[in-house]
């Protein structure tokens, strides 16, 4: 046995063991870890978008479009056209939208000004929607159809049999999310064998995905018993 | 040389030696340069941004399987015909095609190619240009996409407008759904609070748009049952439209000034540092209620088992179909996929969301049959319906 002389893997072992003590139940030692993972994750996510979203997106272009140096290589940057041109491969003082969005957000810390908070909430979610209904007409709805589409009989039974045992499992499938007729009579016949399909795939990805996360507590063993006891 | 090889033997070696040498001097030469490739083309691609030109070549005549004179191309791109040239990309011998993604729409490029080889390269013959990628207003690879849409937005408005016309179509009763009042009850009549979570997703990910619309109708039961809920969120944008919609439910069902600005909260957009935060507000605060509502991955198994040992009542919603089996075997009730979708709908029993689900319903016979007869036109070798939905 060799333990460890590494500050930070003694760290990394006390908290594993305090997060492993919930499952005696809660204590102190739990909300302890509990408490500094929220705090350091939380604080970590504003630094790190603050960093890596807000200044490069949005302050640095405006700045090199309002004074005319860029802020990351101090370099005079050459203006072609006004500043809403666009004609130097960013959308210069276009940014101020959606900055004065941004801003609006946080009007709701100001008990009078909540209503304008819903401005930008409104353009948010209305902008996601647009985007993710075309991305999903694309990759999910005619991308699966069009992969569904293949030959019934192909000559060789197997084959045959598993592409017959898929449409019907798929058109099965489908039915049973059909919510405006009751499901009886043929309806229910096919939605109760479309919610035996579903629940034998679930019965597989459940079985594969606790494969997956039982490795993953191996490897936290492994760290506690080689890096931090040093046990080999 | 060992004691007793034949002397004969040793004079032969060394004839056959001295004989190979001129041959041996004559393969160290080194050899020439290849011949350059020819007739270099350009087209720009079809149905893109703009920003790829397709480029075609004849290989250099010294560029045959084995010879091994030519052991790639260069292909350089500029701005004149003369250059300067950029680097576009190293292509391996045998190689005529390739397609160049990398431009600026609108631009126009030349482009030179060379063959090298051990021998060295030999400078290209001319350039090729202007090539210029222009952008296409219309990606005809996706016809079937729009097809499918405009269909999908007809059925919703056709179905949306008759619904509030007064012809509100059926819904059949879900049970998981129907579970949701059945747990704020149950919450109620414990005197302990409702657990929500809206999943660990931002606001780009749809589920969790849908959660925080039937956040709006669970916090109108609360409001309407007295029962406190609590509402941890893991990223900002949703922290802030979760606010909006329970406080929207507050007012809705009539008790705006029971409504608590903190029964919102924010934790972390990290996904463990999330469930542990869950795991101890569900030993410490006892809600009776844990719904389960979005976008979930690792972190389903360890909410979905700490709020079963707890003993209050679970129902999830999710359309993770990796998390799906561990909300089925942790959870009472469970939506599967799309009906986390059809819950907004079913709860609010507004006309317009319900008409929505009615034209979602057609669609979905719209697709089966799409699939039965594309199946069927497959089995007797007609490929022409797979071939209009192939996109890129």
């Amino acid at each position: 046995m060799n333990v460890s002389h590494d500050l930070g893997i003694w760290v990394a072992a006390l908290l594993t063991l305090f997060v492993f003590s919930f499952l005696y139940k809660d204590n102190p030692l739990y909300k302890f870890a509990e408490h500094l993972f929220v705090g350091v994750s939380a604080g970590y996510y504003i630094v790190l978008n603050f960093w890596t979203v807000v200044m490069p997106n949005l302050i640095d272009p405006l700045v090199r479009t309002f004074t005319g140096v860029d802020p990351v290589t101090h370099a005079k940057v050459v203006q072609v056209g006004g500043p809403f041109a666009g004609s130097i491969g960013d959308y210069r003082a276009w940014f101020l939208i959606p900055g004065i969005l941004g801003v609006l957000l946080f009007v709701r810390l100001i008990g009078r000004g909540e209503w304008l908070s819903r401005w930008p909430l409104a353009v948010i979610i209305g902008v996601y929607a647009g985007l993710k209904t075309t991305g999903f007409a694309h990759g999910d709805l005619v991308a699966q159809v069009q992969a569904s589409l293949q030959p019934l009989w192909t000559g060789d039974l197997w084959t045959s049999f598993n592409a017959i045992v898929f449409t019907v499992g798929l058109v099965t499938s489908l039915l049973f999310f059909f919510y405006s007729r009751e499901h009886k009579g043929a309806l229910g016949v096919a939605a109760r064998t479309g919610i035996v399909f579903l629940m034998v795939s679930f019965g597989a990805g459940y079985g594969y995905t606790v494969m997956s996360r039982l490795s993953l507590l191996i490897g936290r063993f492994q760290f506690l018993i080689e890096d931090w006891l040093g046990i080999k | 040389m060992r004691r007793g090889t034949p002397s004969w033997l040793f004079a032969l070696v060394l004839t056959s030696l001295l004989c190979a040498a001129p041959a041996v001097q004559a393969q160290a030469e080194p050899p020439a340069a290849p011949r350059p490739p020819s007739g270099l083309m350009f087209a720009d691609i079809p149905d893109d941004a703009g920003s790829a030109v397709k480029l075609d070549w004849r290989l250099s005549p010294d560029d045959s399987a084995g010879v091994g004179v030519v052991t790639g191309y260069v292909l350089e791109r500029g701005d004149s015909p003369v250059g300067p040239w950029t680097l576009v990309d190293s292509l391996l011998a045998r190689t005529s095609t390739t397609v160049d993604n990398r431009i600026k729409r609108n631009h126009a490029y030349f482009y030179r190619i060379t063959a090298y080889g051990p021998g060295g390269t030999t400078p290209a013959l001319a350039s090729a240009g202007p090539a210029i990628g222009r952008e296409s207003w219309f990606n005809s690879t996706r016809t079937s996409v729009l097809v499918f849409l405009v269909v999908f937005f007809l059925l919703v408005l056709y179905y949306m407008s008759a619904a509030q016309g007064g012809k509100k179509p059926f819904v059949r009763r879900l049970a998981g759904i129907d579970a949701i009042e059945e747990a704020i009850g149950r919450a109620t009549e414990m005197g302990r609070p409702v657990l929500y979570v809206p999943g660990i997703q931002d606001i780009d990910e749809i589920q969790t748009v849908a959660a925080l619309v039937i956040l709006e109708s669970v916090a109108r039961m609360t409001a309407r049952y007295e029962t406190p809920i609590r509402v941890p969120v893991a990223y900002p944008i949703p922290f802030t439209i979760a606010q909006e919609m329970v406080k929207s439910g507050y007012v809705n069902a009539g008790r705006p000034e029971a409504y608590e600005p903190d029964s919102v909260s924010f934790v972390s957009p990290e996904q463990f540092a999330y469930a542990a935060k869950l795991s101890g507000i569900m030993l410490r605060d006892k809600p009776a209620a844990h719904l389960f509502m979005g976008s979930f991955y690792g972190e389903s198994l360890l909410l979905a088992e700490t709020g079963f040992a707890t003993g209050a009542i679970q129902v999830a919603g999710t359309a993770n179909v990796h998390q799906l089996p561990f909300f089925v075997v942790a959870c009472d009730y469970t939506l599967i996929g799309e009906e986390l979708f059809a819950a907004s709908a079913y709860l609010s029993g507004e006309p317009r969301l319900v008409g929505g689900l009615k034209g979602a319903d057609v669609l979905k016979l719209l697709i089966i049959v799409t699939i039965l007869v594309g199946c069927v036109l497959e089995t007797f070798g007609h490929h022409g319906l797979t071939q209009w939905m192939q996109t890129q």
